[in-house]
């Protein structure tokens, strides 16, 4: 394999980026980054599918608008990785900041462990072109805000209680979340609406679970025990009812 | 706006001044070059009884003796000092930085319960509203605050903060919109043993203002950031509420939850709300505020702003960001995200 | 007892002697005022918006209409609107959406404000002999220029200047989405500022292929919703604009209506056809003035720093200190919209009742940034009812560097504000997905009375300057000694940093 070493020490974001396109555009099928240490925007736009190994902690907005490559952080990720990527997958072996997969309209998200506020916000989805975030963990508060497509699943390992924060799906007109286990009604947001998953529902799901358990090299099989629950837009039109002509 | 980074060592081993520097510097992205500054507790151990009064001046000639004359009418000056400054090509010398070891005299304060620190808020802000040309920026004992405009590497060569030991830092980026360029605008804040630093924008400020004005304390700053410093002087010194109900105070929880509290945590949060509702901070913000033995960081009530912690040994860290607790501390443990509104506290053992 | 309705707003009469019942009106009119029945065109004004679409079609000029027909006992404060809004509110339990800009009459600052002329003491200027430069540039400007001289004697400039888009008329066409305007409205617009040598923005509605000849003089819009947004989409803008707010429906999001989005509409969104397109207040990604200038990055990295980032805010009271601050984000240029810009849909409240008017945002954006020394770093783009050249002008001499028109494109379109772009029925084929109604617009025709607006502002713009004794658009950039106010008061006047007339 075409593999391509950069040492990120020291090195800026916007120098960085221009060693992994040049990378790129020298065909470069794996480029291994090592000691990254907060440098944003890390495959920010970068198309094509190259595997990217990042050792370290990247800073916000890894992956944003990126089209194609895979990001294999090997450590957290900050603030919002993924930002309105468009496909490409993200594996992170840890947890992440605030507002992961924002806006995301393709490609896939994987997280070990949790993630923050707002993950998922906005995700929306197109044609063939379908957004998932797959956590190992749970979410903070308003998951799935304003969610207008694609799909998003909390596999609650480690024992973590499946959801127990405020706004979940608040304004949700499109796509799918998935938690295993069961939560309180209460915390569901304007416009979501919680349903037990019957095995036609589970079979959207287990090839994400299958492809989560292979990224960090687990026993599928406790990932889907248990009653998992999905929720759903209440209709596609969540705001239709707040407003009259002139 | 901005970058925030803190550590407490509780069993108050000294640390000194130039890792922060790395940490903050790495976090450039989140400031603009126009505002820095960074605390140390525990830095003036030949004077740690004597409360450091560290002023601004904009022309000594002009201002000093009122500002030496309202000290000596109100106490004792044990020592005083041009703070030591280094020249820096990113620094331009607006202000001459100036430091005193002030003792008050008690007695002058008549039917107080906390008689030093009284007359030295009333100091604070007899001078910051009366005379023109003199910031008293900083007031506390043992206590030592650098802050200037210019990038965070730059403000902390130009003071050589690495020659400075603290137990507790705080360090702040500044990305200003509305006072850029003026010293007085960048954190950390400091009024007595109160030092904050803040990211964000405090939108409940004007409402947050006019309660603390109504309690005595004068704003002058021109920014939201001091506002945070009084309250807590306010509601944890003068009103002697606990660090954290002090942070349920100013980022309480939403009624929703509050209404499915068990009934006495219910009684008791409510009480918290009613009674400091114009202290509830609005709007956007992640803040670290410390004092002699803590330092205490909180988001506000949705996170708006990011908040990163860890631990090492017998050290705490908060951060905007993890990278920046890593450049201080490589092997770093339990890294972790508080909650909205939920405090962080790290304090020495006693 | 029920409310009952409320009176018709026009009315609208046929005379019968003129009518040839050529059921023009009938096929043109797409909110159903007219129908054939026997000889005679019958007529229901409750469904007529005075769009005027009859009587531009009528060959005989036999349709008339007049406004409030049956008046309310007339009462200064319990208006006409105001009693509606009323029963409507009382009949739905509702927030009324309203389009076009804010209706209220509030005084109109640009139409107390005058400007100079030469006379005697020092020259006017003749355009029509002498140059007259209106070229601008929009973008990063650096603070001081700096240089080398090597052995050969020859200077090289070490500043390196980023990239500006060069306007040849300091007027832009703002963002207005496909999606809330058609297709034939979009490329009307775009074949203008193209044949012009201006821009125009894309709003936050993607770029749809078939504006792809025209993308050099696109500024593609990226919005709170993110629609239409991928790599492809920023690399084919000239430059690339985040909105944050919008002047007329400042701090709330917006929701382009499920049945707007038909199936072209959901390609450039990238959403699935017939799906509400929902705009969230902020962009989920800036809680805080640092997280802007994140994004800003973001979209230079992901273009590689080759293409200027607008950042457009809504006039509110703090414009000032928000700007100043975008002018630290590496963002290229601040577009402030005021309290008078159009929409295809806000809520009336907004509409009429939050932000504050151009010329006070743009006068004190612009002091705020010289008081702290970087105004010429950055551009400012005023836009938000300009109406007319000399609202131009002003806007320029208060401190813009050009403007964007929005609502003025569309009336050279034949838009007539009536305001009902919300229905999706506007028979004049601009705020419509209706592909019959859209047909109606013809893009050869359009575009040609939308360079003519262009070129015929930048005429007058070119004789105001002349007759100021001004020969170069940075004379007039914040030159306000040059405007005097009429009738403002006296805290106005300091926000706006003028002069009384007489002065």
């Amino acid at each position: 394999m075409n593999s391509v070493r950069i040492d990120a020490k020291g090195l800026h974001y916007t120098p960085l980026n221009q060693l992994i396109r040049q990378a790129v555009l020298n065909g470069a099928e794996e480029i291994i980054i090592d000691n990254v240490m907060g440098q944003r925007f890390i495959g920010d736009g970068l198309k094509g599918n190259t595997r990217i190994i990042i050792n370290g902690v990247p800073g916000g907005d890894l992956g944003m608008f990126m089209s194609g490559p895979t990001c294999i952080v090997h450590g957290n990720a900050d603030h919002a990785p993924g930002n309105t990527m468009d496909s490409g997958k993200l594996v992170i072996h840890g947890s992440t900041g605030d507002a992961v997969a924002h806006s995301m309209r393709g490609g896939s998200v994987f997280v070990r462990d949790n993630i923050g506020y707002r993950g998922g916000i906005h995700m929306k989805q197109y044609l063939g072109k379908k957004p998932v975030l797959v956590v190992g963990g749970t979410a903070r508060a308003f998951l799935g805000e304003y969610m207008a497509g694609g799909l998003i699943v909390l596999l609650t390992r480690n024992g973590v209680k499946p959801f127990d924060e405020q706004g979940i799906a608040s304004g949700i007109h499109g796509g799918e979340i998935f938690i295993r286990g069961d939560f309180d009604e209460k915390l569901l947001g304007v416009g979501a609406r919680k349903l037990p998953c019957n095995s036609e529902d589970m079979d959207r799901v287990i090839p994400f679970i299958r492809e989560f358990a292979q990224w960090f090299n687990l026993d599928e099989g406790p990932l889907m025990e248990g009653q998992f629950y999905r929720i759903t837009p209440a209709s596609s039109r969540p705001f239709a009812n707040k407003y009259t002509w002139e | 706006m901005c970058g925030i980074i803190s550590v407490i060592d509780r069993s108050r081993a000294m640390m000194d001044g130039s890792r922060i520097r790395e940490a903050l510097a790495m976090m450039n992205e989140r400031g603009s070059g126009e505002g820095a500054g960074y605390v140390a507790y525990g830095a003036f151990p030949d004077f740690k009884d004597y409360y450091a009064i560290h002023v601004f001046y904009d022309n000594i000639h002009e201002t000093k003796d009122d500002v030496d004359a309202i000290l000596k009418k109100w106490g004792h000056i044990e020592h005083e000092e041009e703070i030591p400054t280094f020249d820096v090509p990113g620094i331009k010398r607006i202000h001459t930085p100036w430091r005193y070891f002030f003792k008050p005299d008690t007695s002058l304060m008549l039917r107080s319960p906390t008689p030093d620190e009284d007359i030295i808020t009333y100091i604070v802000m007899k001078v910051n509203e009366s005379i023109k040309g003199a910031l008293i920026y900083s007031s506390g004992k043992n206590i030592a605050l650098f802050k200037a405009s210019g990038w965070p590497e730059d403000v902390a060569d130009f003071y050589r903060i690495q020659d400075y030991n603290g137990y507790i830092w705080l360090g702040h980026n500044r990305y200003p919109t509305n006072t850029p360029g003026w010293w007085g605008g960048a954190h950390p804040f400091n009024l007595l043993d109160w030092s904050v630093v803040h990211n964000g924008e405090i939108t409940s400020y004007g409402t947050n203002r006019r309660y603390i004005e109504s309690y005595g304390y004068q704003c002058s700053m021109f920014t939201d950031t001091e506002v945070v410093a009084y309250l807590f002087d306010l509601l944890v010194r003068r009103h002697g509420l606990k660090d954290d109900i002090a942070v349920k105070a100013l980022a309480p929880p939403f009624w929703e939850a509050i209404d499915s509290m068990p009934s006495r945590e219910r009684e008791f949060a409510t009480a918290i709300r009613l009674t400091y509702g114009p202290a509830l901070m609005n709007g956007p913000f992640a803040i670290v505020v410390a004092r002699e033995d803590s330092i205490v960081g909180f988001t506000d009530r949705i996170k708006l702003r990011p908040l990163v912690t860890g631990e090492y040994g017998d050290r705490i860290y908060i951060s905007s960001e993890e990278a920046a607790i890593r450049v201080m501390e490589p092997c770093v443990e339990n890294i972790r995200m508080p909650k909205a509104g939920e405090p962080v506290i790290g304090r020495v053992y006693s | 007892m029920s409310i009952g309705s409320v009176p018709v707003r026009y009315k609208v009469e046929i005379d019968h002697d003129r009518c040839m019942l050529c059921e023009r009106c009938v096929e043109n009119c797409s909110y159903g005022v007219f129908r054939k029945s026997g000889n005679v065109i019958k007529v229901s004004p409750k469904q007529c918006v005075a769009c005027h679409r009859c009587i531009a079609m009528c060959p005989r000029d036999a349709i008339s209409l007049s406004a409030r027909p049956i008046d309310y006992r007339p009462h200064p404060i319990w208006t006409d609107e105001v009693r509606e809004s009323i029963y409507n509110q009382a009949k739905t339990g509702k927030i009324i959406l309203a389009g076009m800009g804010n209706a209220l009459p509030y005084p109109v600052i640009f139409d107390r404000l005058v400007l100079d002329a030469c006379q005697v003491t020092n020259p006017s200027i003749d355009p029509l002999r002498e140059p007259m430069e209106l070229r601008t540039y929009i973008g990063k400007k650096p603070a001081k220029i700096e240089y080398k001289e090597n052995e050969s004697h020859e200077i090289e400039l070490t500043t390196k200047i980023t990239k500006n888009l060069q306007i040849e008329t300091p007027i832009m066409i703002g963002h207005m989405s496909y999606g809330a305007i058609s297709l034939n409205a979009q490329l009307s617009l775009a074949k203008a500022v193209s044949e012009v040598g201006t821009f125009m923005g894309t709003g936050e509605g993607g770029l749809h292929e078939a504006l792809h000849p025209y993308q050099d003089h696109m500024i593609v819009q990226v919005a709170s919703g993110r629609f239409g947004v991928d790599i492809d989409y920023l690399e084919r803008g000239a430059a690339i604009e985040i909105k944050i707010g919008q002047g007329a429906k400042p701090g709330i999001g917006g929701h382009l209506p499920g049945e707007k989005v038909c199936y072209d509409v959901s390609c450039t969104r990238m959403i699935p056809e017939g799906s509400d397109a929902i705009s969230p207040a902020p962009h989920h990604d800036i809680y805080s003035i640092e997280d802007l200038k994140q994004l800003v990055r973001g979209l230079k990295e992901a273009t590689e720093w080759k293409k200027p980032v607008f950042v457009k805010i809504a006039a509110v009271h703090n414009s000032a200190a928000i700007a100043a601050g975008i002018a630290r984000s590496s963002a290229d240029a601040v577009v402030i919209d005021g309290f008078r810009g159009g929409t295809g849909a806000a809520p009336k409240v907004f509409r009429d009742h939050v932000g504050i008017p151009i010329e006070a945002a743009i006068a004190s954006v612009d002091a705020k940034l010289r008081q702290q020394g970087i105004r010429n770093e950055i551009s400012l783009i005023a836009s938000g009812g300009i109406r007319e050249s000399a609202d131009v002008a002003k806007a320029i001499m208060l401190g813009a560097d050009a403007v964007y028109i929005g609502t003025a494109a569309l009336v050279a379109l034949g838009c007539r504000v009536c305001g009902t772009c919300y229905r999706n029925l506007c028979p004049w084929g601009i705020a419509t997905q209706r592909q019959d109604l859209v047909d109606r617009l013809d893009v050869e025709n359009s575009s040609r009375q939308v360079s003519n607006l262009l070129n015929a502002w930048t005429l007058e713009l070119a004789e105001l300057m002349g007759a100021a004794g001004i020969n170069s658009i940075e004379s007039l950039r914040g030159n306000r000694d040059r405007l005097r106010s009429y009738m403002l008061d006296e805290s106005l006047m300091q926000v706006l940093d003028v002069k009384s007339v007489g002065a």
